[in-house]
């Protein structure tokens, strides 16, 4: 059961950092490529982030399972797909009201990526909870997870940026980030479904 | 199609040294030279050098980068790199603009001699980098007037913008260039459609490109996509390479040459011999013709371009 905690924390590190690279190339169009377009957008997936850790760690208290980890996931596909043909019309519609492209990248930033990150920032403390038996082992459970996740963040910038932009469109590539996540829920749920065959799903002693 | 006078271009590239050797030609020119402006910039490193009476702007320090402008204060007027020359082959297919655009300043060759040509035209000039304009005024003699105006925006969001009022160009020369190259969200079809959205009736958007890597092939298929048939000029002696469009029909180079005779004596202050840039207006694709169009959902241009 922890291994596949880890590989779907690869997962969502992974699917955080490769939307946030894509989020210079939707903005870019309407917004330009200057440094104030990375400025929001890093801005807006930091904010969304903090917030999702704060709202995963609330979660965590109410009788944690793998069955409302694999939920989380399958939310996030969910915010995050309509990307695919929200972003446009978004886009266009912030575009004719603000001028200033400072605020205009904030804006569509903050309309288009929020949710989703919101919700993918939850998987790190949500896992710890899933992960952590022990008071005593709670820190080197958390720093092997950031270990993991930050690693998968590292995979996902390098894999978009030397390649997937290569090979793919922009709107395959967040259908195939969307798929990633649908794809890391589907294992919880079954994982979930085999460990409950075996009687609790998770100590429930863990931190406290 | 169009170009019975002259052959087709051989269909296969330089090879690889004589490439090297066109890029980094004009870096032999630097190596004396001595550096007489640097600054980190929003965008990039700008840099000025001297050598003797020459002045050229640089955007990075990297010793392997082209120059962007050069100038020879001695004789201000007259272009130095053949691109420049060849950019101004646009007023052959458009002889008399009166709305000009020019995307990316650099040291203010172009505007400042289509200023000079047709004192009555409007131009504007896009430059995202307010130090950009500040080193052409201080360094390369480029000054705004009543006709001649600096937009400092990005080009894309200018263009997005405009595409909503009633302006409408002549002539657009695309010349936006960071240390890299042309910055990738400048060169798909839909900012191509939306700077064709720009044109009066048959008007004529010159580009300046490079044709050292597999992005020219792309570039090549994006504005064959957007424009259909346009003249590809090609010099034997730098890796610059230029489009010229036209939002209509491509006039045919007996017009050309007709023209030429008109302009000619008008450009020979700025160093161009009209008659050596005849030869080179080609409509024949020496391209991949089946490269993908770039797009903006998909334009790796700077990894193509390292290819």
């Amino acid at each position: 059961m922890p291994a596949i905690i880890y590989l779907l924390a690869f997962t969502g590190g992974f699917v955080i950092m490769s939307l946030e690279l894509l989020g210079g190339r939707v903005l870019a169009p309407y917004f330009g490529s200057s440094i104030y377009v990375w400025g929001s957008i890093i801005t807006i997936f930091m904010l969304s982030l903090s917030l999702g850790y704060l709202f995963g760690g609330k979660l965590s208290l109410h009788r944690p399972s793998m069955t409302r980890f694999g939920i989380i996931f399958a939310v996030a596909a969910v915010l995050l797909y309509p990307l695919v043909y929200s972003a446009e019309p978004a886009m266009v519609w912030i575009f004719e009201r603000v001028e200033d492209p400072r605020y205009g990248s904030l804006l569509a930033a903050s309309m288009l990526f929020i949710l989703p990150t919101v919700i993918m920032g939850m998987i790190s403390p949500y896992s710890v909870r899933l992960l952590v038996a022990s008071t005593h082992e709670s820190g080197q459970v958390a720093g092997r997870l950031y270990f993991v996740s930050t690693m998968g963040s590292a995979l996902g910038t390098l894999a978009t940026s030397f390649y997937f932009v290569l090979w793919w469109e922009m709107n395959t590539i967040l259908t195939l980030l969307a798929l990633a996540l649908l794809l890391a829920s589907a294992t919880a749920l079954i994982s979930s479904r085999f460990a409950s065959g075996s009687g609790n799903e998770q100590p429930a002693t863990a931190s406290n | 199609m169009r170009n019975r006078t002259h052959r087709p271009r051989p269909l296969h590239r330089k090879p690889l040294w004589l490439t090297i050797l066109i890029v980094l030609l004009p870096l032999a020119d630097t190596a004396g030279a001595k550096i007489i402006h640097r600054e980190r910039s929003l965008y990039s490193t700008i840099l000025v050098d001297q050598r003797g009476t020459t002045l050229c702007l640089q955007f990075s320090v990297r010793r392997d980068q082209r120059n962007q402008t050069c100038m020879d204060r001695s004789a201000p007027q007259k272009m130095v790199f053949p691109y420049a020359k060849m950019m101004m082959m646009s007023l052959l297919l458009v002889p008399e603009p009166e709305r000009i655009l020019v995307v990316g300043l650099g040291g203010g060759t172009l505007p400042v001699a289509l200023n000079e040509l047709y004192p009555d035209a409007r131009i504007d000039a896009i430059e995202i980098d307010p130090a950009v304009k500040m080193v052409a005024e201080t360094y390369f003699g480029f000054k705004e007037n009543e006709q001649l105006q600096v937009i400092l925006k990005d080009a894309r969001v200018f263009t997005k913008r405009a595409l909503s009022g009633a302006e409408k160009y002549d002539l657009i020369m695309l010349d936006a260039f960071n240390g890299d190259y042309i910055p990738e969200h400048l060169l798909t079809r839909e900012y191509l459609e939306e700077t064709r959205g720009l044109l009066a009736g048959n008007g004529v958007v010159a580009a300046n490109t490079f044709a050292i890597s597999r992005l020219y092939d792309h570039e090549s298929t994006t504005y064959q996509d957007v424009f259909g048939t346009f003249y590809n000029l090609r010099s034997r002696i730098s890796a610059n390479r230029i489009i010229l469009a036209v939002d209509g029909e491509l006039p045919d180079p007996e017009v050309l040459a007709e023209r030429a005779r008109v302009l000619g004596p008008r450009l020979t202050r700025y160093g161009i011999r009209v008659n050596d840039f005849l030869p080179m207006f080609s409509t024949e694709p020496d391209w991949d013709e089946n490269a993908r169009i770039l797009t903006d959902q998909y334009s790796p241009a700077n990894i193509l371009n390292n290819q």
